[in-house]
């Protein structure tokens, strides 16, 4: 290895400016919630809402085109640039959401946000990381901090239990990860994305040797227990009932971004000429997520049990785009996750205002009477089921409708005729839950509900979030569409 | 590392000893006992990343090995730190006691 | 193109067989004698004086954790440390950024009482 330069120069600073100002932020947060006395922290969580304005503001630092720092460890792509507006949305809106959760559950101290801040610097890095070593800190940094998170609710058994599983299980796919880093390691003699494309490019001969794809389908483990595929989705359901929902919210959207953001990039940016060897069995780990995701999610009875199968088979559905593999399907899980981030949010915060302390009100039946009691929140909520479900004029409708064109376009009209099923039999539960919203009466007293402002707005963010991809999705689409051209 | 001994042999010990571990994590019960073999899966990562560093005569692999140390030594701190939260709550680590939460 | 994991399912077959063997192997073979000197504690070494299981005071975790964490860094410092000259006043000021995040930790650990033994 040839010595690497030892300056810093200002290009890596612009790279990775919105993980540093994150990182700084939490620092300092960090600090004032060891110093500040207890009950005069409530502007902590302000000061990571500021946090989190200030990295989204640093990227206007430096011009568009693609850049890399530190020996392109770091990349600063438009995909990049992609993936950290949108787990900065993320992050933001599960913050504002926080707000009055945390208060009411009792769990408002400086380290959640902190956390939360770490977590979200790891899924940039992991979006931007141009070499296994920091895609693979990025995951550990994001995991490492959401372990916690799940569990913060201390004297809660349920969330002591979602930690517990969530742990065990992450850090058992880390080891798969890893595994599959050391034997492309081993093969290549880099970590080096572009190096690892490099070397499969001139060495034809490396690419049927079995330590190659043993590492392959180890790396599809890897990312499969952190996007929730099937056969890997286990812990999931568990993991999201149990955890403050705040957090499941910010799982479900940004581990799952961050994690489709490292998966394309490793798959299409540095291992394409393997293409032949994975893509039978990304077909079928895409069928087998659709299906088992929305056929057990028929039968819950648990809110965030079934946005939690939900949220499986939706990464079956990103899984399509995936398959199809090109230009169009790579713009299409751009968008996907974007529209995703907006209606899933949306969603889990509705749970989050019907909630009460220590009366979460999660059984789909608590639902019952919510539309004559509260209509504007039913109205959202009926905007974020719909988008869920596909209905059209909603962002999921369109991210769906890109998805399978693409798959069509690819020549996979299977698994766009197996999508399109799904999505109809998806539809039932999603609209289960409107039934309960609109056309049930609640028995017993109303409980009196406090609404959060800060909360309020989210929802209102993620409506309009919802709606406006869904009526006006073009300006987004060719956005998503600029942003992989680097991929081929 | 030894120069008589080729790199394949150890990269045969490094994967069983990581099917040991996975098959640890996939059989036991203790909570500890599985933390320990996934620190297992780790180790032996290592000696493959070591390995490879060897032959490859680059020291990409070494660096990556101390993260991956840091991160065991993270992981380890964080997990310990929710054995004993569970432990207070629930009075055991048996992994298929710990059932409140299912479908 | 399935065929081209056969090599995986080979090794994932090995690896299983090597693992049942070794614990059926020692399950079958090795001689089972139980006797006093075997049920003790630690069969070769001192003999324990009084109850062996007694509850460790929390602290002792606490600080374990803490000292593995902050042990640990020591494998930046060392290669750091080796390559201090070549590495110039770039790379003391990046090792003093990365001692700062460090100390924040460290500071905010002492404020919380992590260290405090009574």
């Amino acid at each position: 290895m040839n010595l690497v330069t030892t300056q810093v120069t200002v290009m890596d600073l612009i790279v990775i400016a919105p993980a540093l100002v994150l990182t700084g932020c939490a620092l300092v947060i960090l600090l004032l919630s060891a110093f500040v006395p207890t009950g005069r922290r409530g502007f902590l969580g302000y000061c990571a809402v500021a946090g989190v304005v200030a990295a989204m503001a640093s990227l206007l630092w430096g011009n568009d085109g693609a850049q890399s720092g530190f020996n392109g460890m770091v990349q600063r792509d438009p995909f990049a640039l992609f993936f950290t507006v949108i787990i900065g949305i993320i992050t933001l809106l599960t913050i504002l959401a926080s707000l009055g959760y945390a208060r009411r559950e009792g769990i408002d101290f400086g380290e959640y946000y902190v956390l939360i801040l770490f977590a979200s610097v790891g899924m940039m890095l992991m979006a931007a990381g141009g070499n296994f070593l920091i895609i693979f800190l990025g995951l550990e940094v994001m995991s490492i901090a959401i372990y916690v998170l799940a569990g913060i609710m201390r004297d809660d058994a349920r969330s002591v239990e979602a930690a517990f599983k969530y742990f065990l299980l992450g850090a058992f796919a880390s080891a798969f990860f890893l595994y599959g880093i050391a034997l492309i390691y081993a093969s290549t003699g880099t970590f080096d994305l572009t190096g690892i494309n490099r070397v499969f490019t001139e060495q034809s001969s490396i690419r049927i040797l079995p330590i190659v794809i043993t590492g392959l389908a180890l790396l599809i483990v890897g990312f499969g227990f952190k996007i929730a595929l099937v056969p890997f989705h286990m812990w999931t359901p568990d993991v999201y009932e149990g955890a403050p929902t705040t957090i499941t919210a910010f799982m479900a959207t940004g581990v799952k971004a961050a994690a489709f953001a490292a998966f394309v990039r490793v798959f299409w940016h540095a291992l394409p000429q393997l293409q032949p060897y994975w893509v039978e069995i990304m077909w079928v780990l895409a069928v087998a997520t659709m299906t088992v995701g929305n056929i057990i999610a028929l039968v819950q009875t648990n809110i965030k049990r079934m946005l939690a199968y939900s949220s499986i088979a939706h990464a079956g559905y990103i899984l399509v785009a995936f398959v199809a593999g090109n230009q169009l399907g790579a713009a299409s899980i751009l968008f996907y996750l974007l529209a995703y981030c907006f209606m899933n949010i949306g969603a889990f915060t509705v749970v989050i205002l019907l909630g009460k302390k220590g009366e979460e009100r999660t059984l789909i039946s608590d639902y019952a009477g919510v539309g004559s009691r509260h209509p504007l929140l039913a109205a959202a909520m009926a905007i974020f089921m719909f988008s869920l479900a596909g209905v059209p004029p909603t962002a999921g409708f369109m991210a769906k409708l890109y998805v399978f064109s693409t798959a069509i376009q690819a020549g996979y009209y299977w698994l766009a005729v197996i999508g399109v099923l799904n999505s109809a039999v998806a539809a039932y539960y999603y609209l289960r839950v409107l039934i309960y919203v609109y056309f049930r009466e609640q028995e017993g007293e109303s409980p009196i509900t406090q609404f959060a402002p800060a909360a309020v707005l989210v929802v209102v963010i993620s409506a309009w979030g919802v709606l406006h991809l869904g009526v006006l999705p073009s300006a987004f689409f060719a956005m998503a569409q600029r942003s992989i051209q680097f991929l081929r | 590392m030894p120069a008589d001994i080729p790199s394949l042999y150890f990269l045969i010990v490094s994967a069983l000893v990581f099917a040991i571990g996975a098959i640890g994590v996939l059989v036991r019960r203790n909570a500890i006992i599985i933390f320990m073999c996934i620190e297992m899966m780790l180790s032996a990562v290592n000696l493959t990343l070591i390995t490879a560093a060897h032959y490859l005569n680059s020291l990409d692999g070494v660096l990556m090995v101390f993260f991956v140390m840091t991160v065991a030594a993270a992981e380890a701190a964080v997990g310990l730190a929710i054995f004993v939260l569970l432990f207070r709550n629930r009075k055991t680590i048996k992994a298929d006691e710990i059932n409140l939460l299912k479908g | 193109m399935l065929l081209n994991y056969i090599p995986v399912l080979l090794l994932i077959g090995v690896a299983i067989f090597f693992a049942c063997f070794a614990v059926a192997a020692s399950a079958l073979l090795g001689p089972r004698q139980a006797n006093q000197t075997k049920g003790a504690p630690y069969e070769c070494g001192m003999p324990t004086l009084g109850p062996t299981h007694q509850a460790v005071p929390i602290k002792y975790y606490i600080i374990a954790m803490l000292f593995l964490v902050f042990d640990l860094e020591v494998v930046f410092l060392y290669p750091w440390a080796v390559v201090f000259r070549e590495l110039k006043v770039a790379g003391f000021v990046e090792m003093m950024i990365f001692i700062f995040i460090l100390l924040v930790g460290f500071i905010y650990v002492w404020k919380k009482g992590a260290l405090n033994w009574e």
